[in-house]
């Protein structure tokens, strides 16, 4: 079964977080949310991996302590 | 002119049952004569099982009704003697479009699968099915077979006992009682049988209804299926126009579930909606219009005692995917073979339960599949239409989402894969042919290869050994040698040996796959035949 990666991964931590904030510039709430929402199945669709996904979802399903 | 459905098939005609002095007994009496109570009559008259069908009226169905006709019911069609007319008459098609609000976001052109006799669907009225069925039943009739139809004959009250059944009916000359052996009810969704009995009908996850129209049309409108999704001219809904045959097109408005029906069926309410559909410029007449409600519900079991239940009067989906005919035919497919078992006496009565076993996992995939669509089709939250116009969206751009994309999943055959029917499986071969599964077909030559598994238990060999016969308490299955040279298409050596060099297959009656193995060994398919019959 394939591992969800959970460290440090992106090649550049900075520059996609500004990049993701700029593509929500002047988007309304809803906007944003469908602009989330394609985003997620977007990647979702990159991964591919069930499995993967699967330990996705629950890791982002969790929250604060 | 008239249709074909406003003319008496089987018109009401005095039997003597009606005269004897004490009731007459058959063997099997099936109620109702919609597709899937033919398809028992005929299923079981082939077989040389004596039945009778009772129907309340004369006709075929009226309206279009179920118009969408898999493969596996094409595939069965064809065991039982009626699949040709109907897929001569049946319209093929290939270019979907879907919408969504305002525009199109895709088109999609399935390609025909090669390597099977029958198309992945056909699009026909249930009308035309149920013509080409009692046609058969008057071929059957001619060459001296056990089975008749009896219209306008309709049941009023029902007798259970450990043995029989007894049935009160109602004619236009008066009642009269006749008795069975089994009882086979295939009398629809609001099934007075169950009702007379007093059975349940329970596991209601949504309900819903939907504007039926059959519309006919001269002009060169294209032979595609369009599905819209919260369209202009049905917020919130779904739209479903799709081509049938003689210039006839059904078209299905998603209506939602707290609506006026008398008000949403009159012509003054609907033409305009359908003029949004299909553009202001386009002439047509509408032949038929109807609501249909339904809810996804079914019994708990579908066999009580001597009376069993198929098709609607068991269960009941939405009508995405055409799960329900095309599933009720299956009931069929699965039961007449069991039962003919047990009437020679080959088989233990709790075979017949395995039929409720199996058809009940089948009906509950359907209702799991059938929640999905609606999930889709009409999401119930927020984030649900927010995730669902998502993927409407993307479908428009990127070829990806379109597989999300849900305004229902065809139905396919279930695989009974933990029935206790069925053997471990004991070949490393290709997933679609693991027990339980409804065997694909295979071209061979000129041939297919499911005509040679009908009706009987069959040991298919390729390139393996196997005795011609093995008879199993008084169960008989016989061989059929192929080879994977006999398909120079190699499709018979995907769909059934994968990496295998060599396979034996025990295939049951209705085409399911009891047991596979590398090789022919006795002991374990004598206990493969004993299994697939209720004895172990």
């Amino acid at each position: 079964m394939a591992d969800l990666i959970l460290t440090p991964n992106l090649d550049s931590a900075d520059d996609f977080y500004a990049g993701l904030l700029a593509a929500h510039d002047g988007l309304d709430k809803s906007a944003s949310d469908a602009l989330n929402a394609r985003l997620v199945l977007v990647l979702a669709n990159h991964i591919g991996d069930a499995d993967v996904l699967t330990q996705a979802v629950k890791a982002a399903a969790l929250r604060g302590s | 002119m008239n249709k074909i459905f406003e003319v008496p098939l089987y018109a009401y005609e005095r039997s003597s049952d009606q005269d004897a002095a004490t009731a007459v007994r058959h063997k099997v009496i099936v109620i109702g004569a919609g597709p899937v109570g033919l398809a028992t009559a005929i299923d079981l008259a082939q077989q040389g099982v004596e039945v009778v069908v009772l129907d309340d009226n004369d006709k075929v169905s009226f309206g279009s009704r179920a118009i969408c006709f898999s493969q596996r019911t094409l595939d069965i069609a064809d065991r039982l003697g009626a699949g040709s007319p109907m897929v001569d008459k049946g319209v093929q098609w290939n270019v979907g479009k879907v919408f969504f609000d305002n525009r199109q976001v895709y088109e999609f052109n399935l390609q025909p699968d090669t390597g099977y006799a029958n198309p992945a669907f056909i699009n026909l009225q249930q009308y035309y099915f149920e013509n080409a069925l009692v046609d058969r039943v008057r071929q059957l009739q001619a060459a001296g077979a056990p089975i008749e139809i009896r219209g306008r004959n309709k049941v009023e009250a029902i007798g259970t006992h450990d043995s029989h059944v007894v049935l009160e009916v109602e004619t236009p000359e008066g009642p009269y009682n006749v008795e069975a052996d089994w009882l086979i009810a295939c009398d629809g969704a609001n099934s007075p049988t169950r009702r007379m009995l007093g059975l349940d009908f329970d596991g209601r996850v949504f309900e819903d209804n939907f504007l039926i129209a059959d519309v006919v049309m001269e002009a060169d409108f294209p032979t595609e299926r369009w599905f819209w999704f919260d369209p202009p001219f049905n917020r919130g809904q779904s739209a479903l126009l799709h081509k049938q045959p003689d210039n006839v097109w059904r078209i299905d408005l998603q209506l939602g579930w707290d609506i006026d029906k008398e008000r949403e069926k009159r012509p003054e309410n609907v033409i305009p909606r359908l003029k949004a559909m299909l553009g202001e410029d386009v002439d047509f007449d509408l032949e038929w219009v109807s609501i249909y409600t339904f809810q996804c519900r079914r019994m708990e079991r579908f066999r009580h005692g001597r009376v069993l239940f198929a098709g609607d009067s068991a269960h009941q989906v939405s009508p995405f995917g055409a799960m329900g005919a095309n599933s009720g035919i299956q009931d069929a497919d699965n039961l007449c073979w069991k039962l003919k078992l047990v009437l020679d006496g080959k088989a233990p009565e709790i075979l017949l339960d395995s039929y409720s076993r199996e058809r009940v996992q089948a009906a509950d995939a359907n209702i799991a599949k059938s929640s999905r669509s609606t999930d889709f089709i009409t999401p119930k939250s927020q984030i649900s239409r927010l995730l669902r116009d998502a993927v409407l969206d993307l479908s428009e751009h990127f070829e990806f989402a379109r597989p999300l994309v849900n305004s229902g999943r065809l139905s396919t055959p279930c695989t009974y894969q933990d029935s206790s029917l069925s053997s471990a499986d004991a070949l490393n071969g290709p997933d679609i042919t693991r027990p339980g599964s409804a065997c694909p077909d295979a071209p061979l030559g000129d041939e297919f290869l499911l005509p040679k598994l009908a009706g009987k238990f069959t040991l298919l060999t390729i390139d393996a050994g196997a005795p011609e016969r093995i008879e199993e308490g008084g169960v008989e299955a016989t061989r059929l040698a192929l080879s994977v040279k006999d398909d120079l298409t190699l499709e018979l050596k995907r769909r059934y040996l994968g990496d295998a060099t060599g396979a034996v297959y025990l295939i049951r009656p209705d085409q399911h796959v009891a047991a596979r193995r590398d090789t022919f060994e006795e002991n374990a398919f004598r206990q493969a035949i004993r299994r697939a019959t209720g004895k172990e």
